[in-house]
């Protein structure tokens, strides 16, 4: 499908091998990007969801407010930033997390629902405060679909990272970008199969935490897409 | 705020939307380009859904297409065909042709497999009792499957519609002409305004697509007398269901 332009191999590996140095660093970034908006997304999101598990009139409010959140675009999203927070990883942080915010309060209300409701009240027959009930019975039992939910926005954010790479910070989407500005297939084709490479590990990795930290779920059918 | 406000002027600005480069111009080339690709990837994803939840074949690939398309970035499937594009047919690599392929297989999983939940999710006993009357299976998929499915597959189609409007932006990377161009030579320019007021549109757009399809997605959801008006609504939620989240391989 892809001619080679000019007698020019597709993959140069010289290339590659120069720059070994510039990748592993984009592949560091990468990285950071993605575990700070995914973390930062649960720190704000997982109480938000609770609130909203709780008070039902809650929940319609907040999936529209961070529905919309997610319906913008991310090259827009990081438009509106550029003036105020720069050419930062943070420009690029505040919409990926955005976007985990649907993903994950969806995520943690479903499991949280799906907790059976005889179980809470024999928690509660048994003298468990509410809190206790949260920590010691709730979320770990809504954890398989909660990490599902983690899942899921772990691979959304490594795809819409790449964005980033409009003002040099979205990990290997700089060089998808480089490539682009200097119709180089090299850094092209390698920054897109980088990227997926490191969110198909990333969903492969977060799976076998699923597996190890709530071996009881194995059985259970936990939907993911 | 005070590029807000800046942004803002550089829409109002009456010279701003007209011309080959203007506001009007190139919103209608994004509408043009996001449309378009949307009815090809209906029209691809609906009829395989439609087998494949009727049929209960082929469900797996179905599941691993569209996580495949959530783990492939947007913008490596635009820059990819952008370079398929150059080595084989230069004419048509800057803009419109490789963003249109681009768009119509990024919008292909989410109506796909929506189609497929949506049809697969009737209810066994239902479709067993439309046979035990006599129908036929094509009748049992036009009759039953899917009137009941629409919801499913409009909340695919929103699903669609949006992530290819958001992704259309990324047209202007490789030479295209959309909304995103505001925001690519904005950039390029250090013209804050025109970046901010290309962000706008382009959440502008991207926001009334979803309350336009919201609204269609309403609009289309049969609702039975008996049930009155939270029937249908009720059984399927019209976003996407908790345990079942429709996919949305990208947002970009």
């Amino acid at each position: 499908m892809i001619a080679q332009a000019g007698g020019e191999p597709l993959i140069r590996w010289d290339w590659i091998a120069d720059h070994l140095d510039e990748i592993a660093a984009d592949g560091l970034q990468h990285v950071v990007l993605t575990v700070s908006a995914v973390g930062l997304a649960l720190l704000i999101g997982l109480p938000i969801a609770i609130v909203a598990q709780r008070h039902r009139r809650l929940y319609p409010p907040v999936t529209w407010i961070s529905g919309i959140l997610y319906t913008i675009p991310s090259l827009a999203a990081i438009a509106f930033l550029i003036p105020i927070t720069g050419l930062s990883l943070t420009t690029v942080v505040i919409p990926l997390t955005g976007y985990c915010l649907l993903i994950l309060i969806r995520n943690v209300v479903a499991g949280l629902d799906g907790v059976p409701q005889d179980v809470k009240e024999a928690a509660t027959g048994m003298g468990y405060t509410s809190r206790q009930l949260l920590w010691r019975v709730e979320l770990p039992m809504a954890a398989p679909v909660i990490i599902a939910g983690i899942r899921i926005a772990t691979v959304s954010t490594i795809g819409l990272a790449t964005i980033g790479g409009l003002i040099g910070r979205g990990g290997f989407g700089q060089l998808i970008f480089e490539g682009l500005e200097t119709d180089f297939w090299t850094p092209l084709l390698l920054g897109s199969f980088l990227s997926l490479v490191l969110a198909l590990l990333a969903d492969i990795g977060l799976l076998g935490i699923q597996r190890l930290t709530t071996p009881w779920a194995r059985g259970m059918r936990v939907v993911t897409t | 705020m005070n590029e807000l406000t800046e942004g803002f002027g550089w829409i109002a600005d009456p010279q701003h939307w007209s011309g080959p480069d203007g506001i009007f111009a190139r919103l209608v080339q994004h509408i043009e380009l996001s449309v378009v690709s949307l009815i090809v990837a209906a029209l691809i994803a609906v009829p395989v859904g439609l087998v494949v939840g009727h049929t209960r074949r082929g469900q797996v690939v179905a599941v691993q297409i569209a996580n495949m398309g959530r783990a492939i970035p947007s913008l490596a499937i635009v820059s990819v065909m952008y370079l398929v594009f150059v080595s084989n047919w230069p004419a048509y690599a800057f803009g419109f042709a490789p963003t249109f392929i681009a768009l119509t297989l990024l919008g292909i999983p989410s109506i796909l497999v929506n189609t497929y939940v949506g049809v697969q999710q009737v209810d066994p006993d239902t479709v067993e009792a439309a046979r035990g009357m006599g129908m036929t299976g094509r009748q049992v998929l036009a009759r039953l499957e899917v009137p009941l499915a629409i919801p499913l597959i409009m909340t695919g189609l929103r699903l669609a519609a949006v992530t290819i409007v958001a992704t259309a932006t990324l047209s202007a990377l490789i030479g295209g002409g959309t909304l995103g161009r505001y925001i690519v030579d904005g950039y390029a320019q250090q013209d804050t305004p025109k970046l901010v007021a290309g962000a706008l549109l382009v959440a502008g757009l991207a926001v009334a697509t979803e309350l336009l399809f919201s609204l269609l997605t309403w609009m289309t959801t049969p609702r039975t007398r008996s049930s009155g008006r939270r029937g249908r609504r009720a059984m399927v939620p019209p976003g996407p269901a908790p345990s079942h989240p429709p996919v949305n391989p990208s947002g970009a």
